[in-house]
């Protein structure tokens, strides 16, 4: 009995992960396909992109705001403080950017596609969908994918640009530090590999987001109920998968550029 | 029925080359944790509808489903229009689902568009937007289910019975080759049902869909076998007796798995299988 429960339980895993998958590569393979839809890819940018926009400056602003605050004793320690500038940005721009940038859109938008689309499964809209000839992937996964990568891009950016504004305001402010110095040292401690390590993480994490997020609604059963359950879990494994990659995705990276 | 007879009130002819049989069953079996259906066999011509009839549970749903491909079965041979549906990936079966209408039991109407766009939709899938020539035909559409008012509406603006006339019109606007109804008259009032009725006699006898109606309604099916669509009065009315009309409408029973009578009311009213007597009574 136990034994029977325990491989009905892995068999359900390994369905999942297959199901993702298969979902996932569809998302991709449909961009070399007909029919394809730009008006839903522009409406989802805005709602992802444009929406998530106050929330991304703000928490970018205080993040890099505060990781100055804190760093500063520790750097006054070794006489250091006018390092400030250099390590809030490769902080900002390599790894908490990307990083609290596509959790927080996970939050927003991974949770909303999930009861969106999950509302839509449990109320047979999708199986309408398809009895009227049209592939959901392609009008609801495809668009959705394709605008959370390049609006989470975009958005990273803005985060690690503003992040480092805050931690400008609280090096001149608190500190005391020289903003010409702060902006020099922040911009020449940047390289090529760290660069390309910020802007290629929001690549990954809005596949994740967007695929996971639709991969939870499109999987949604029992009611209103399940739309809930699809909803929190959709959150829990975006957030889960960006940290985890995150790790391995660095690991990669810093192999590369052999830091 | 106040409706206007239009242009698309025209017998529209069958494509050329279409197969006289629209749809067929053969030896179809499906289980999930427990076999729903068990070899199921049936076979659906071109202008005739069949009405599938049995308890709730029995996979009356499940057979319009399998049909559209929606779900494949684990034996058997599902052939739609020709194509074996139940050998097809989802991607080929896009195509073909566009020759199919469905009604959903619940409407499936899209909550997040308007009435306009949802009967619009398999229109709009070509186009990408509402030209001229498409708010005419949904027009239209909605005409035929007396709902010409509400094009502007959402779904959530609508009464239930409402729902499902403009998941009528959304079906009928592409006048497909099949009609799969999924309990059109479920949890609605005698006089709405009646008005829904009407309008599957009215495309069954106007434009000769072939169709499939799932029911538990009873006098739903009875009413189907028993009336037709007059065009000149424009409304439903009973056969006459002694009438030797033929409505092309035919029962199915599903009990326990399998298909326990096929045949038509008439048939249906003589059969002296116990459960059927009990079923009927």
């Amino acid at each position: 009995m136990a034994i029977s429960y325990f491989s009905d339980a892995v068999k359900d895993k390994i369905g999942a992960v297959q199901d993702y998958s298969l979902l996932a590569g569809r998302s991709i393979s449909n961009l070399f396909g007909q029919p394809r839809y730009y008006a839903d890819t522009l409406f989802q940018a805005d709602l992802i992109g444009v929406g998530s926009l106050p929330i991304v400056v703000l928490i970018g602003l205080f993040t890099g705001a505060v990781l100055a605050l804190q760093t500063s004793s520790t750097l006054q320690q070794f006489g250091s403080l006018s390092l400030t500038g250099q390590l809030v940005s490769l902080s900002m721009v390599r790894e908490l950017g990307p990083v609290l940038t596509g959790i927080l859109v996970a939050g927003r938008n991974s949770s909303g596609m999930a009861s969106e689309l999950g509302s839509m499964k449990v109320t047979e809209q999708i199986d309408a969908m398809r009895a009227m000839g049209v592939d959901p992937t392609k009008k609801l996964v495809t668009p959705r994918v394709v605008a959370t990568v390049v609006m989470l891009f975009f958005l990273s950016i803005i985060s690690d640009l503003v992040g480092l504004a805050g931690g400008a305001v609280v090096s001149y402010a608190l500190l005391g530090l020289d903003m010409n110095q702060y902006w020099t040292t922040a911009y020449q401690a940047l390289r090529f590999g760290d660069v390309f390590m910020g802007l290629g993480k929001p690549v990954f994490f809005g596949f994740i987001i967007a695929t996971v997020g639709c991969y939870y609604g499109m999987a949604a059963k029992g009611g209103t109920q399940g739309v809930g359950r699809a909803t929190t879990q959709a959150v829990v494994s975006a957030s889960v998968l960006i940290v985890v990659s995150d790790f391995f995705i660095t690991k990669l990276l810093i192999a590369f550029f052999k830091y | 029925m106040a409706t206007t007879p239009s242009q698309l009130d025209q017998l529209r002819p069958p494509r050329p080359g279409a197969p006289d049989e629209l749809l067929r069953f053969e030896d179809v079996s499906i289980a999930f944790e427990q076999p729903v259906l068990d070899g199921i066999s049936f076979q659906l011509a071109r202008g005739e509808t069949k009405v599938l009839l049995g308890e709730a549970g029995t996979g009356k749903t499940l057979v319009l489903k399998l049909a559209l491909g929606l779900l494949k079965p684990d034996s058997g041979r599902i052939t739609v229009l020709g194509e074996e549906v139940s050998a097809m990936p989802e991607q080929e079966l896009y195509g073909l689902r566009r020759q199919v209408g469905m009604v959903f039991q619940e409407s499936a109407l899209f909550d997040s568009l308007t009435v306009e766009e949802n009967v619009a939709y398999r229109l709009i899938e070509e186009t990408r937007t509402i030209t001229d020539e498409i708010h005419a035909r949904v027009l239209e559409a909605l005409e035929f289910v007396e709902l010409g008012h509400t094009y502007n509406l959402f779904p959530s603006e609508l009464s239930g019975g409402m729902r499902r006339r403009v998941a009528i019109a959304r079906a009928i606007i592409t006048q497909p080759e099949i009609l799969l109804y999924d309990s059109p008259t479920g949890g609605l009032d005698p006089v709405t049902s009646n008005t829904i009725i009407e309008l599957v006699v009215k495309q069954r006898d106007v434009y000769k869909t072939g169709s499939l109606l799932v029911t538990h309604r009873l006098q739903d099916a009875f009413t189907m076998a028993s009336h037709y669509f007059d065009r000149k009065l424009n409304k439903m009315v009973p056969l006459e007796d002694g009438s030797t009309r033929n409505v092309h409408t035919t029962f199915l029973i599903l009990r326990e798995r399998k298909i326990i009578f096929e045949g038509t009311a008439s048939e249906l009213l003589r059969c002296h299988d116990p459960y059927i007597r009990e079923y009927l009574s």
